[in-house]
């Protein structure tokens, strides 16, 4: 289970997270949604400490996250980055294979390629992307190869920045299913960033809106349509007119 | 006035500021530098970049360099009758200064900005974030390598520029300017002193951390975006020629001002 306790964080006089508080039970796909820059993945890099909170909590299975092993705790993440932020000096498949050729995870060349053989199969890539390098793909393929480098060494806690922005419908309909299946299959929690709600409906078991800081709306994926919230509301339905302001 | 002295202030304080946080990364570098894991293939492939590939252009400026030398010592000790100490002063001013001076300024300009600008464009598109959840520490895994090949390499560079100014010059000497050769040759080893190739040595090794050192570093602390990375790149460039130009001065009296 991950918690958040009342998180603030502001860049200098850009107030993002302003009292975040949201529980993530184990074993479930909870998607985030919320207008751009309101700091979803800010949100997500607090939880791995790659931005410090300036103030409140946040705990893995009732454990401070900032607390213990390092190396340990971010060895249960997976996390599939917004711009992909796959590595250009290394193939694809060492990419995709990063922690299993080095670290704990470690384990002989050839078998941690066919993992990344297979997991990028998974996404929707063939064999012969595994020796291309990254500049040399689409945006979609690199997205999806960032993806297959997330779930690489099978984690329990994976999360997903907007996993289907840049990707034709077919693809993101595979794209989602593989999330579902992750979550199903391997048990795993998830949190998913995204702004389409065609994956929010594929995805979610539970959603939370994220605006102004704080968490507008949260519940079952089922509720969503009739939360009798306006924000949410103009959300979903992608409404120019509405509480949320069009310029922000 | 008072705003003016302020201001002045601000950029005096920002600049420890800058030492300070500089300091503080070469020493967690070197922690990080005595503790596993150590990253092979990279250190590999920084050696390649740092010292391999930085061959051509450090032959050519010490070649030149060495020729130019020669020819104006020439002229200059011409004045008062002393064209014969063109190979000693070629050998000493090639050797204890303008070897490791020109081969740092020319590794401050080819690897220190490579370094930063890739850095920072790691930094700029979370490919540093990324390492972290891979559980791979940045300092172990980019900057560790590269501090450690341009200790390596940059001394070797050094003495490489040394033989070839030199050569430059004997070249000039001899071709054009009626040099004996063998007495060229002669009296520059003669000349020369261990404590000689020991400084210009040194002064490679520390010139070398200098310069990637401040690489990682400005790359690691980059603004955001496009406009983050040339600030990085050109910000490693100035402090890590300035530094060794600095460091430079002071060993040069620690070696031979006694
Ligand atoms: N490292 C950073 N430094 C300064 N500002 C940042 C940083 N990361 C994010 N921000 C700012 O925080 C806000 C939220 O960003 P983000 O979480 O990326 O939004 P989104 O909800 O679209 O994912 C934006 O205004 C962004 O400019
Ligand atoms: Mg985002």
């Amino acid at each position: 289970m991950i918690r958040f306790d009342d998180v603030h964080k502001a860049f200098g006089a850009n107030q993002v997270l302003r009292g975040l508080t949201l529980e993530v039970p184990k074993g479930e796909s909870m998607v985030i949604i919320g207008g751009s820059g309101t700091g979803k993945s800010v949100a997500l890099k607090c939880v791995l400490g790659l931005v410090q909170p300036d103030r409140g909590l946040i705990e893995v299975d009732g454990r401070d996250a900032t607390e213990g092993d390092r190396d340990a705790f971010l060895a249960r993440f997976g996390m599939l980055f917004q711009g992909g932020a796959l590595f250009d000096s290394l193939p694809v498949w060492q990419n995709v294979a990063f922690r299993l050729l080095r670290g704990e995870l470690k384990r002989p060349k050839a078998e941690a390629r066919e993992i990344a053989v297979e997991k990028l199969r998974r996404v929707g890539l063939s064999p012969d992307v595994a020796d291309r390098f990254p500049a040399e793909l689409s945006g979609g393929m690199q997205k999806r190869v960032g993806l297959a480098r997330a779930i690489a060494a099978d984690p329990e806690i994976i999360f997903f920045d907007e996993p289907t922005t840049g990707l034709d419908p077919i693809m993101a309909g595979v794209i989602n299913d593989l999330i579902r299946e992750i979550v199903v299959e391997m048990g795993a929690t998830a949190m998913t960033i995204t702004h389409d709600m065609t994956s929010v409906r594929a995805i979610a078991d539970r959603v939370a809106m994220l605006h102004g800081g704080k968490i507008r709306w949260t519940g079952p994926v089922a509720q969503m349509d009739n939360s009798g919230d306006p924000y949410l509301d103009q959300f979903i339905h992608g409404r120019a007119e509405g509480p949320i302001a069009a310029v922000r | 006035m008072i705003r003016l002295l302020g201001g002045i202030g601000a950029q005096v304080l920002a600049m420890l500021a800058v030492i300070g946080r500089v300091t503080l990364y070469a020493l967690l570098t070197l922690r990080h530098l005595v503790t596993p894991p150590f990253y092979a293939r990279e250190f590999g492939s920084a050696l390649l970049q740092i010292g391999w590939l930085s061959l051509p252009v450090v032959g050519l400026t010490a070649f030149f360099t060495g020729g130019a030398l020669a020819l104006q010592i020439y002229a200059g000790g011409s004045r008062f009758d002393a064209e014969a100490v063109v190979p000693q002063i070629v050998a000493i001013g090639m050797v204890r200064e303008l070897g490791p001076v020109l081969v740092g300024l020319m590794i401050a300009a080819r690897v220190t900005s490579s370094i930063a600008a890739e850095i920072a464009t790691m930094k700029v598109t979370e490919q540093i974030d990324a390492l972290v959840t891979l559980s791979t520490h940045p300092m172990k895994y980019l900057t560790v390598p590269r501090v450690l090949a341009a200790f390596v390499t940059v001394p070797l560079l050094v003495g490489i520029g040394d033989i070839i100014g030199i050569f430059g010059g004997y070249t000039v000497a001899v071709r054009s300017l009626g040099f004996n050769a063998s007495t060229y040759l002669q009296n520059t080893v003669d000349f020369l002193e261990p404590l000689d190739l020991i400084s210009s040595l040194v002064k490679g090794a520390a010139f070398g951390v200098i310069a990637a050192l401040m690489g990682c570093y400005s790359g690691m602390n980059s603004g955001r975006g496009a406009q983050g990375v040339g600030r990085a790149t050109k910000s490693s460039v100035e402090a890590a020629s300035v530094l060794i130009l600095a460091a430079n001065f002071l060993l040069t009296g620690v070696f031979f001002s006694i």
